[in-house]
């Protein structure tokens, strides 16, 4: 898109256009990996004293201590960098790049309001998964390579963990896909516009579900209390890290509060309206506003994926921590069948409700405030013609504020 | 700008195939095997196939790999750690390797590819990127086709040929796979249940 506008309005050459569009995507995009990990560092330890009855950070920067991270970031830069002797040093020293890219690559793929998003595919899902698993690798080897008994255990009980809970992940991920019709999180964003019952955990009772299955399953992969056992301190000094200090420490930390968020906005966009507010005149507003509409929806998900991660440290320093064979039961006895039978109960749920009702959703069938790509008219689905040897998939598109895109057709 | 990319990822993809071999450690083989397999997901992404490199970061990177240093990290001590291999293995292996090569780069060498493009061109008509479709191919066009083809419907034969005829998908396939699958995860948490002998007290 950048690119694009580049080369036209500023006649710039094509190379030098990508190159300089791929610059800009990145420093945005690391501003938003980098911003919110450092606000959510401070709301941790901020909520954590509320919530054990102490005041929390409270000096730096003022009232409320808010530049907490940026004191812990200074302290953690001057530390020395260490390796112990008994570390692979090649591996130990990759380790945290491997975590902090693989999160940071989650992140290309993640529209934080309508087109905003770094690339655009139509396996935006998949792929954004796929990157954010990788993260388990460099935990796994900054396990193994630290020469550390701790640190192995750490590594090999969030390697089991990561292992078994990415199943109920990606199946309780296909859902809204299955729901939408597309694995693109832009077209899955558009689908939930219009009043909030069309939100996907609204859709019909198994979304409900999958959504609270998905959150569990998000706090286990980012290894959050109740499952942190990968750094449980009080029996593993600090897991996978033990031997870790300084800024290769922080990495961790960075990327996994950046994961955080991550999971979060995908939590938003899958099954919680994206972008949209819920009350559909508020959204046509927005819409007709074009650009500064689009901030709006911005301000919008930050919202709602801020409130997601409040509730995680919230669980975080209520709850205590799960044994392993406990973590595990959980998953493989508990989530793994709940979220099969999830799955199921949602691709059954449209037949038998056009079965029974004729139609596939409850939603209230109101004029107003439809979601954008469901139920467009018959008229203006797209069209195949087909001419003598040549064949034309036509889009057209119906009138009114609300412009149909891409969806379930 | 492609073939910038091209070069870089295909040096990595090989430099990594060439370090995992060099290399006597067994853990660093496996990251080196990350780097190699990830490169590769580079050149599917080059190429606008982004479900196949999705697929391959997924499977290979993020869930081979990861169980083979988790297998490593379960069993590895002392003599397994280091693998190096005696003269003789080394002179089979190289040996077997280096005729593998020379049968690769040989036919290669040989095919007339501007021909076969020509031909290739005639037998398909339009190439499956160039035919209008939802999204341009940088958004990656491949996963509603190869969906519908899964399930048994080509689109991009049937559509505009005339003609009444289907052709068939791969739905076959796809089910003996998914069912092979369903077999090999219940033969998996069979081998993995634990096996405790009935003793009289329990029965």
């Amino acid at each position: 898109m950048i690119s694009d506008f580049l080369t036209d309005n500023l006649s710039v050459s094509p190379t030098l256009a990508t190159i300089l569009a791929a610059v800009i995507h990145i420093a945005l995009l690391g501003a938003f990996f980098g911003l919110p990990a450092f606000v959510f560092i401070w709301a941790e330890r901020k909520v954590a004293g509320r919530i054990q009855d102490r005041l929390g950070p409270t000096r730096v920067g003022g009232k409320f201590g808010w530049l907490q991270s940026l004191a812990d970031g200074i302290k953690l830069i001057q530390k020395e960098d260490l390796a112990p002797d008994a570390a692979d040093h090649m591996l130990f020293r990759l380790a945290p790049y491997i975590v902090i890219v693989a999160s940071f690559g989650a992140f290309l793929f993640l529209p934080f309001s309508e087109d905003w998003v770094a690339v655009s595919l139509e396996v935006g899902l998949f792929l954004a998964l796929a990157i954010l698993s990788l993260e388990v690798l460099g935990i796994i080897l900054a396990g193994y390579s630290s020469g550390s008994k701790w640190s192995l255990f750490g590594g090999m009980r969030e390697a089991a963990q990561m292992v078994s809970y990415e199943v109920p992940l990606g199946i309780t991920a296909v859902i809204p896909v299955l729901i939408a019709g597309s694995m693109n999180l832009n077209v899955i964003g558009q689908m939930q516009s219009g009043w909030f019952w069309n939100w996907l955990i609204f859709h019909d009772p198994f979304a409900f579900l999958a959504f609270f299955v998905f959150f569990t399953v998000t706090l286990a992969s980012n290894k959050r209390a109740p499952f942190d056992l990968a750094e449980a301190e009080s029996e593993l000094v600090g897991g996978f890290h033990t031997e870790y200090s300084g800024m290769r420490w922080s990495f961790f930390f960075l990327g996994e509060y950046a994961a955080m968020f991550f999971v979060s906005a995908l939590a938003v966009i899958l099954f919680l309206g994206g972008w949209w507010t819920g009350i559909a005149p508020l959204d046509n507003a927005f819409r007709e506003l074009g650009y500064a509409g689009r901030v709006l929806g911005f301000v919008v998900l930050m919202t709602k994926s801020g409130l997601l991660v409040f509730l995680q440290i919230w669980i975080r320093w209520t709850l205590p921590r799960l044994r392993i064979d406990q973590v595990m039961t959980t998953c493989l006895k508990y989530l793994v069948p709940i979220s099969c039978f999830l799955f199921l109960g949602a691709v059954t749920w449209p037949l038998v409700l056009s079965a029974t009702l004729g139609r596939t959703t409850l939603a209230p069938d109101m004029e107003f405030g439809q979601p954008l790509g469901e139920r467009v008219p018959a008229v203006s689905r797209p069209q195949v013609r087909s001419t003598d040897s040549q064949t034309y998939l036509h889009d057209e598109q119906p009138d009114g504020p609300l412009v149909a895109v891409e969806g379930n057709r | 700008m492609e073939s910038f990319l091209f070069t870089v990822f295909a040096v990595t993809a090989c430099g990594g195939a060439v370090a995992v071999v060099l290399s006597q450690h067994v853990v660093r083989m496996a990251f080196w095997l990350v780097i190699s397999l990830g490169s590769t997901a580079g050149l599917f992404f080059l190429l606008n196939a982004d479900f196949v490199g999705a697929a391959q970061l997924l499977i290979y990177v993020g869930g081979t790999v990861v169980l083979l240093i988790f297998g490593v990290m379960l069993t590895a001590s002392g003599p397994y750690l280091k693998i190096s291999g005696s003269p003789g293995e080394l002179l089979q292996a190289s040996v077997v390797g280096l005729a593998f090569l020379s049968i690769l780069i040989f036919s290669v060498l040989r095919i007339d590819w501007d021909e076969h493009f020509a031909k290739l061109e005639q037998a398909a008509g339009p190439s499956f990127f160039e035919r209008p479709t939802y999204r341009p191919a940088s958004e990656g066009a491949t996963v509603r086709g190869l969906g519908a083809a899964l399930l048994g419907t080509r689109f991009d034969r049937d559509l505009g040929t005339g003609d009444d005829e289907l052709s068939t998908g791969y739905l076959l396939p796809f089910e003996i796979i998914s069912v092979h699958l369903l077999v090999v995860l219940v033969g998996a948490a069979y081998l993995a249940r634990a096996k405790r002998k009935v003793t009289r007290s329990e029965e």
